[in-house]
This record gives C-alpha cells, sequence and structure tokens, in this order.
C-alpha cells in the first residue's frame, strides 16, 4: 500500500499544476507599461478635422484609452457597456483610439490609396460606426498606421488604458472591459486615483 | 529584352502574391539579415507560437517594418530588443532573461535531474545492498541438489 503513496502524491502534484494551468489565458501577457508614464502622440481627432489630441491634454484628470476598430468584433461586444459606462460616468473622460481602421480591415489595400483618401474613409467608417452602436468617447484620435499602438504595446483590439492624473498608466485591459473586471477593477481604481 | 519581360512579369507575379503586404520588398539585403536575425529571436504577440519573422499576422508586420526602420536608423540588436521589451514585455522574447521570476524556469530542469539522478543512486545501492544479503541462501540445501541435478542432465544430454 506504502508504496503507491509517492506516485499518487506525484499524481496529485501534476494534476494541481495542470489545474493552474488551465486557468491561466495565454493571451494576458502582462503588460510592463504599467505603472510607467503614457507613450505621448500627436493624432488627428476623429470629429474635427482641425484639432490634433495628445495625452498630454489630459494631465490632471483620471481618464479612460480605450482602442477600438469598426473591424473588430470584440469591440461590438464591449461597446454597449462602454455607452452605459460614458452616462453612469459622468465627467471621467473616454478617449477613443481609432485603431487601424482601414488597414486592419484585411481586405483594403492602402498602398493603393492616396493618404487623404485613407483619412477619408477613415473618418467615414468611424462615424458611421459610432452613429450606429452610440459614441461613448468624449474624442476620438486616429492611430490609422497603428504606430501609436506599437508604442501602447497593442497586440490585440479591444485593449484599454486607466491613466493617472500624473499621465501614468494604472491599469491595462486586455480584450473586452466585462461588466465584472469594471466593477471589481476599474471603477475602484478610478475612485482611488481619483482621491489623489 | 526578353529576359527583362520574363523579369517584370515575375516581379508582378510577386506582387500580386503579396498584395497584402504595406512594405516595400527588400531593397537592402543587409537589413533584411538583421532583420531576420533579429526578428527570429522574437514572438509574435498574436499567434504566439510563431516567430516574429514568420508570422504573417497584421501586427507581426507592422512590427517588422518598424524593426526595420529602427535598423536604417542606425540601432543595436540590443536596443531594438529593448525598444521591443519596453512595449511588450519579456513575453515578446524567445529566451526569457535570466532573473529572478525566471530562475524557475532556467534551472529547474538541471533541478529535476539532480533528484532524478540523486534518487537512482539511492535505489540502486539499496538494491545492491539487497541482492547481495539474499544471494546467499537463496536456494535452500534440497534446491540445491535439484539444481545440481539438473545441470549434470544437462551435461551428460549435450555429450550424446
Amino acid at each position: 500500500m506504502k508504496r503507491f503513496l509517492i506516485p499518487l502524491g506525484l499524481f496529485f502534484v501534476l494534476v494541481g499544476f495542470l489545474a493552474v494551468g488551465l486557468r491561466l489565458d495565454p493571451r494576458e501577457v502582462p503588460s510592463p507599461l504599467v505603472d510607467k508614464p503614457a507613450p505621448l502622440f500627436q493624432l488627428q481627432q476623429l470629429d474635427d478635422s482641425g484639432k490634433t489630441f495628445s495625452p498630454k491634454d489630459m494631465l490632471g484628470k483620471v481618464w479612460l484609452l480605450n482602442v477600438w476598430a469598426s473591424w473588430c468584433v470584440s469591440c461590438r461586444a464591449e461597446h454597449p457597456l462602454l455607452v452605459s459606462f460614458s452616462k453612469q460616468a459622468g465627467d471621467l473622460p473616454i478617449v477613443g483610439l481609432s485603431y487601424k481602421e482601414v488597414r486592419g480591415d484585411n481586405e483594403t489595400d492602402v498602398s493603393k490609396m492616396s493618404p487623404a483618401d485613407e483619412l477619408r474613409l477613415t473618418r467615414q467608417r468611424a462615424t458611421a460606426w459610432l452613429a450606429r452602436h452610440g459614441n461613448p468617447y468624449t474624442l476620438s484620435a486616429l492611430d490609422m498606421d497603428g504606430r501609436v499602438g506599437i508604442d501602447y504595446g497593442v497586440y490585440g483590439v479591444p485593449e484599454t488604458y486607466l491613466i493617472d492624473k500624473a499621465g501614468i498608466i494604472r491599469y491595462k485591459q486586455i480584450g473586452p472591459v466585462t461588466r465584472e473586471t469594471l466593477d471589481k477593477i476599474i471603477l475602484p481604481k478610478i475612485k482611488e486615483l481619483e482621491k489623489s | 529584352m526578353k529576359r527583362l519581360l520574363i523579369l517584370l512579369s515575375l516581379a508582378l507575379l510577386c506582387g500580386l502574391a503579396s498584395a497584402k503586404e504595406a512594405t516595400p520588398l527588400a531593397e537592402d539585403e543587409a537589413v533584411e539579415k538583421r532583420l531576420v536575425y533579429i526578428s527570429d529571436e522574437m514572438r509574435c504577440l498574436v499567434c504566439q507560437n510563431e516567430s516574429l519573422s514568420s508570422s504573417h499576422a497584421e501586427l507581426a508586420q507592422d512590427l517588422r517594418r518598424e524593426i526595420r526602420s529602427l535598423i536604417k536608423q542606425g540601432k543595436s540588436d540590443q536596443e531594438i530588443m529593448d525598444f521591443m521589451v519596453s512595449r511588450y514585455g519579456d513575453f515578446v522574447r524567445y529566451r526569457p532573461p535570466i532573473k529572478a521570476s525566471t530562475y524557475l524556469l532556467w534551472f529547474g530542469p538541471f533541478l529535476l535531474l539532480a533528484g532524478a539522478i540523486i534518487a537512482l543512486v539511492v535505489y540502486l545501492r539499496r538494491r545492491g545492498g539487497r541482492i547481495e544479503e539474499s544471494s546467499e541462501d537463496m536456494l535452500s540445501a534440497e534446491e540445491r541438489r535439484k539444481a545440481e541435478d539438473l545441470m549434470k542432465l544437462n551435461e551428460s544430454e549435450s555429450k550424446q
């Protein structure tokens, strides 16, 4: 009887490791950007062709940066929550980063398109999508070539960053924001950051 | 002239095949070689079991373009690796750095090997002891006699 105890023990240790391993999500890569300053950029805004947006404009405010695109299926799943959150959150700014709206759709070949055409198509698609599904964003900035996305370590849309008053990234959500993560993680963090 | 035409049509075909690729094709061989060398060491974050150099994911193409422009700016391999790690974390490297949180990853297999060798040595020693102990009285007098008879029988049979 005793001789079976050791293999049995090893078996349970192995089962333990596998059980933990199954619960981990390999897509959740810890971001090195958390607790680091949000990378700066200067991008055109979606609605007003004259204005640009920079994270510097948000200094002194706690805000959310949400990376989205009209071709992104999970963004659509996440969107109603953002819309209702934007109504209840009051004055918490949610900035949209329109990520590779035209280049990312896997259909349009941008190399045959002039930059002005790409910009026009981006505006047209993004505006139509927001009109259809609701606009939770204070404003949206256009990252047409995904260059800013690289600085933010974006590798799957949607992604959401919580940035504090000093412009430091405090939390990064990879994939859609859910009711649960919003209530349990993001909202408490916002409250805490707004106090400081 | 004919050659040129063939070349041109081939070039066109290539253009068609990789129509999705937004980046211009290799214009500088040295840059491309370094690009492949560096991006072989990196993981594509979209399809995580592919290297950045072999992945066809959209993001991988963007990142390769980014690395290409860094190379052209004259950045060293280390600087390019740091650029990627500062954005995507150590996860982007196929060879994780040796630090406190990865000691188990790097040295765990050697620990297991050492454990296995110790267990083997202990087991062999114990077994060796047991065999020596029991070898003298493994057979009773009666059994020994029988065994000798059998051996004799066997011998005489083979002589015939």
